[in-house]
């Protein structure tokens, strides 16, 4: 996903809210599903609004590869922005903090206050870097599960998230089907296609062809940035669309009446794609790119409980779904939602389906839309309505 | 709630699983969940109807009823229902046996072609008919065909489709009130409304 957005939709806020930290498998190390061990582990994690006597309230909120667990309010009043998705969570707001408990967890390999690749690593005494073990998001979510275990919660009410946050939904809904009573998956997919592959393996390329990567280990040498950059540059394309390019940029031209004739950013497109590169260097670890865009490219829901049959692998679902795609999305375009959609009629389950039309490509489920919104908000509250869940209609 | 709904919604058994093919804003599943605590689901191809189906707490995928209905296995549903889209479909047959092969009923209602104020259009101006419950020009009409309720009972005899129950009404498109016509309904009946059974 890309950079949060600025656009503060009206409505109440959650107001102050503080990342809280989770450690676990300290005794234990947890045993990946590449086989090698990781402990001990820690999650970073936001929670806002109340959990209810019965604890049937919680919402939790999965963030997209490069997201955080700051998903709504302010750290301080001076905050200049909110969390992820200040727009659709807060008081009044889709996922309504006056009735829902919602969670939003960092995930592992990140690096967000979660353990990942720049974490120290207790045997030899400095970060990991490419010693870190190769995570999946079945691991992530086996982690989120703890979590949310730990603060004395049997069963969520819903699972929701975009794009690899959409896989960890699919993987919750999949993987502890008694745990979840609903799942949101938004712009999302339940395996990477080969083009969503490619583009993955051009950003990694790119981070290990910059000199200072140095094999991952360049925490004291100094961060390869110009290839983290152009790393996002190149995701940054995928969640765009050729038509939200056209209509931001077309082929205006930056700061300047005519062309440069050397390889200054001529266009606005190029300095715009480099303004984006450079302010996520600020804040995002390589190797944490690295290990993340391999957790979304290992996804395979078929494979990993259908033994290659998508039927079969929604067989052990029980929840309701509520799945979402955006026209102009090309890096999960609705198709794989509709392969979703059909596999999960075919077991029976309640899901509802919407395409909406957008026209700003992958981003959409991050941006302000009322069709998204009311779906949501609906969806919800016929949940904890059947439920039986106090303050819902 | 319309009153070819409302017949409609009289014929289901309470706490049965519905299909509603082309189901638009979902009044009729709104109104089945709230009033008979139907499992109800529904498809609808444009996104405004279906996204505020799905925004009143419906479950409704938004899509085409040939691709949607055929996911679903053998009698998965109780009721398949066709409210008033039967003359926009462009395979009927198609479409009604995959009804019957996902529903153990389906439920089809049409406006009546032959109703006498159409004939007498036809009759007096020479003219395509056009009236509230077809109320399109030639050149502009969403329905691919016009249907007579004489011929649809033909239609489900050459299908070896059992008609199981059949009202005719006389009602205006959205109106809530309305009759149900027991004499030449072919004649007198602004829609037909059927209850098909499975082929045997």
């Amino acid at each position: 996903m890309s950079e949060y957005i600025d656009q503060i939709e009206t409505g109440a806020s959650v107001g102050l809210v503080e990342k809280r930290l989770f450690t676990f498998a300290g005794d234990e190390p947890l045993v990946l599903e590449s086989g090698r061990s990781l402990g001990p582990v820690t999650l970073a994690y936001e929670t806002c609004g109340t959990l209810n006597a019965d604890k049937s309230n919680a919402i939790l909120v999965c963030h997209a590869l490069t997201g955080d667990s700051h998903v709504a309010g302010f750290y301080a009043e001076d905050d200049p922005k909110p969390g992820w998705w200040d727009i659709m969570v807060g008081p009044g707001k889709p996922i309504d903090t006056d009735k829902f408990f919602v969670i939003c967890s960092n995930v592992i390999g990140g690096c967000m206050g979660s353990t990942g690749p720049q974490s120290p690593d207790p045997a030899a005494g400095k970060p990991y870097g490419a010693s870190f073990p190769v995570v999946t998001i079945g691991d992530m979510v086996r982690c989120q599960r703890r979590l949310v275990e730990s603060l004395g919660i049997g069963t969520l009410l819903a699972v929701v998230g975009g794009s690899v946050g959409g896989m960890q939904v699919l993987e919750w809904s999949v993987r502890y089907p008694h745990m979840v009573r609903a799942a949101v998956p938004l712009a999302t997919t339940t395996k990477h296609s080969a083009q969503a592959i490619a583009f993955n393996e051009v950003a990694r390329q790119a981070i290990m062809a910059d000199p200072k990567w140095n094999r991952g280990d360049y925490y004291e040498t100094g961060r390869p940035e110009h290839g983290l950059a152009v790393a996002r540059m190149v995701g940054h394309i995928t969640y765009l669309s050729d038509e939200s390019m056209r209509h931001k940029f077309d082929r205006r031209l930056q700061d300047r009446v005519e062309l440069s004739f050397d390889f200054e950013a001529d266009f606005q497109v190029e300095s715009y794609l480099r303004y984006q590169g450079n302010k996520f260097v600020e804040r995002f670890d390589a190797n944490s790119f690295l290990y993340l865009t391999k957790a979304a490219d290992y996804f395979n829901l078929e494979n990993q409980y259908g033994d290659g049959s998508l039927v079969a692998a929604f067989s052990r679902a029980q929840c309701r779904y509520l799945v979402v795609s955006f026209t102009s999305d090309w890096l999960y375009p609705t198709y794989q939602s509709k392969t979703m959609v059909k596999a999960l009629k075919k077991n029976g389950l309640d899901v509802s389906f919407c395409e909406i039309e957008a026209p700003w490509g992958h981003d959409a489920f991050l941006l302000p839309n009322t069709r998204l919104s009311d779906l949501l908000s609906g969806f919800l509250n016929k949940v904890c309505a059947r439920c039986g869940i106090g303050g819902c209609s | 709630m319309r009153f070819d709904l409302q017949v409609i919604a009289s014929w289901i058994e309470p706490e049965s699983r519905v299909l509603d093919l082309g189901c638009r804003t979902g009044s009729l599943l709104a109104h089945l969940t709230e009033e008979k605590h139907i499992d109800g689901t529904g498809i609808e191809i444009d996104e405004d109807a279906a996204g505020q189906a799905i925004a009143k707490g419906l479950s409704v995928i938004h899509g085409d009823i040939y691709e949607e209905i055929e996911d679903y296995p053998d009698n998965a549903f109780d009721y398949v229902i066709l409210s008033q889209a039967l003359m926009q479909v462009l395979d009927p047959e198609t479409i009604l046996r995959e009804m019957l092969r996902v529903g153990r009923l389906g439920i089809v209602s049409f406006p009546n072609f032959t109703h006498y104020r159409n004939r007498l259009q036809m009759l007096f101006t020479g003219r395509a008919p056009m009236s509230k419950e077809l109320p399109y020009e030639w050149y502009n009409t969403p329905n691919l065909r016009v249907i007579p309720i004489i011929d649809f009972r033909r239609f489900c005899k050459h299908l070896g489709v059992p008609i199981v129950k059949e009202v005719a009404i006389s009602t205006h498109h959205h109106d809530e009130q309305g009759k149900v016509i027991t004499f030449l309904p072919n004649l007198f009946a602004t829609f037909g409304i059927f209850m098909l059974g499975q082929a045997r």
